[in-house]
């Protein structure tokens, strides 16, 4: 799955504009130096980076939401200064002695000074106090392994005993596959504290972003009450690759992506990032409960 | 307990003759009717299931079928369930909780079917909705791997009050060959990937995922599959024992804490920023 992904986000978004061979669509790879423009991995076009950061890093030409960090993420949903980490020590062990995941670990956590790939914790969005669970892509893309699946269950389980909403920003190439089985089990465990949290009769809000995949897509994420996505961004469970491996033809450019889910009943609705803050603030007024809350 | 690697396991379960679901049914179950779809789409035939007696107890069996020959497996997509399968089989699980029958489940496939279509028909959400609604679904739910259990299109049916496999059946979060070809970009390093990814019922229960294992016969299950389905026989017997005296609400929390405390993290020092929130069952006792 994870494998796929790079190649799946360059063979779909090049695909769309260009109709020049196979041959010539593979070394497109940007030669652009990094931090000054935007090279959209969907259309090829080049923006400047100011721009593009001033757009909350959405194409201007072809609007596609591309990946930010968890960070970024927080900084445009929550109130300022509402963000109250959970669990920011966690750090995974190595389930199955996979050679050199400790060693790999170590030094992505240097690298993108996260501790794995979630943040999780309690803030306000308008003042309305939320769980809020956000994934980062540039951890291992976001794969689920131990520290991913405790975590998420963790938050959700306060929601749960607190009594308060939960928003997921799902972002996931899938199964932590360096983690064996141990990964695979994760997907129960967080789905099952979505079914305590959804028994409670609290809302979750899960908001599907570039990519949702694999085992993400196969348990919790899959499991809102309301499903979110971005526009233009990969949903899906199966590798593309091993789609068109199995079918031995071509994908159509849109297969998987947000609005091939809403076309097919499984997102309820895809929201640009700029009004995200505002309709997810809307949805949680008109689940709040009438006697007000039990704090 | 036979000392084979992983990979040798891996040759039985792949075993021509290996015995699947349709033969072990009738060997284990009295009276066995099929009841077919999913009452939204269709009926997948990689799913198989029904209502049964085992040893006067009405049960409901769900499994997944692989085909003995080139003809079944065509009809059953060689055990590669489509979103409408995972429905069927929930659909059925429902009708067991409605008539307090436990759930058996026979585990066996390469992973859930992947395909254009199963992608529009939702096949992420249909395992994820499995995997929910079996975490609360109240009346015992007993799965047993027979021989491959692949990734998310396995767990699909393994979520239960207790997890056993056959002896040289194995559990893994990708097949050894998608492993080899993710993590080396070398889908020929299969088998050195078989022996990486602990998949075997030993490891498994060492990592608390697998609660039992069942003897197969010397040399493999195709040996002697009528004392294979004796064996699995006698273990669902003593299953349904342990499960049937527990009260509902106690299953339910056994049941959840299963999976909880699968996972191994650390958890650094001045981590008390954190929810504080641990498993609010008596873990060790699963
Ligand atoms: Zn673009």
């Amino acid at each position: 799955m994870l494998e796929d992904l790079f190649s799946v986000v360059k063979v779909r978004f090049n695909g769309e504009k260009s109709d020049k061979p196979d041959g010539e669509k593979k070394d497109n790879k940007t030669d652009i130096p990094k931090g000054l423009l935007f090279k959209c991995p969907r259309c090829r076009c080049v923006t400047f980076e100011e721009e593009f950061e001033k757009n909350i890093k959405v194409c201007p030409q072809c609007n596609y939401h591309s990946r930010i960090t968890a960070r970024e993420r927080l900084e445009i949903t929550v109130d300022k200064g509402s963000f109250e980490e959970f669990d920011r020590d966690m750090i995974s062990k190595n389930p199955i002695d996979f050679p050199d995941y400790d060693k790999k670990q170590q030094a992505l956590r240097e690298k993108t000074g996260l501790n794995d790939a979630v943040l999780t914790g309690k803030a306000k969005i308008r003042g309305e106090e939320i769980i809020i669970i956000v994934m980062d892509s540039n951890y291992m893309m976001a794969s689920m392994g131990s520290v991913v699946g405790e975590k998420i269950t963790r938050a959700i389980e306060y929601a749960t005993a607190n009594r308060l909403p939960v928003i997921a920003f799902t972002a996931s190439g899938g199964a932590r596959m360096q983690e064996g089985i141990v990964s695979l089990m994760q997907m129960a465990k967080t789905s099952g504290a979505v079914a305590r949290h959804n028994e409670a009769g609290l809302l979750y809000i899960a908001v599907m972003t570039d990519p949702t995949t694999g085992g993400v897509t196969a348990s919790f994420a899959s499991l809102g009450d309301i499903i979110i996505a971005e526009p233009k961004v990969l949903i899906g469970f199966a590798g593309r690759r091993v789609i068109e491996g199995t079918i031995r033809q071509k994908l159509p450019d849109d297969f998987q992506s947000a609005e091939f889910m809403l076309e097919n009943g499984f997102v309820d609705m895809i929201v640009e990032r700029k009004k995200m803050r505002r309709v997810i603030a809307h949805l949680l007024k008109l689940h709040k409960p009438k006697e007000g809350t039990t704090e | 307990m036979s000392e084979l690697t992983a990979c040798e396991r891996l040759d039985i379960i792949r075993h021509k003759g290996r015995p699947t679901a349709l033969d072990y049914i009738p060997m284990i179950f009295d009276e066995f009717f099929e009841m077919h779809g999913d009452r939204l789409y269709g009926d997948d035939h990689a799913i198989m299931g029904g209502v049964a007696s085992f040893k006067g107890i009405p049960v409901t069996v769900i499994a997944e079928v692989k085909g003995r020959n080139l003809a079944e497996n065509q009809k059953c997509n060689f055990g590669m369930p489509h979103p409408e399968g995972y429905r069927k089989a929930l659909r059925l699980a429902k009708q067991a909780e409605k008539f307090h029958r436990p759930v058996i489940c026979l585990v066996d496939t390469a992973g859930a079917f992947c395909g254009v279509e199963a992608e529009q028909r939702g096949q992420g959400e249909a395992i994820a909705r499995n995997i929910m609604e079996f975490m609360t679904l109240r009346t015992p739910v007993i799965s047993i791997i027979l021989g491959e259990g692949g990734s998310g299109g396995a767990l699909a049916l393994a979520v239960c009050d207790e997890l056993a496999m056959l002896e040289n059946a194995s559990y893994t979060v990708i097949s050894p060959r998608g492993f080899a070809s993710i993590l080396w970009k070398d889908s020929s390093r299969e088998r050195e990937a078989c022996n990486v990814m602990k998949s075997t019922a030993e490891e498994l229960t060492r990592l608390k995922v697998c609660d039992y294992i069942i003897a197969e016969a010397d040399g493999g299950a195709h040996n002697d599959p009528q004392l294979t389905a004796e064996n699995i026989s006698d273990y669902i017997s003593g299953a349904l024992e342990r499960k049937l005296q527990k009260g509902l609400d106690e299953l339910i929390k056994g049941r959840y804490n299963k999976f909880r405390v699968v996972g191994e993290f650390e958890e650094l020092p001045h981590s008390d920023n954190g929810s504080g929130l641990v498993p609010d069952e008596d873990v060790s006792e699963v």
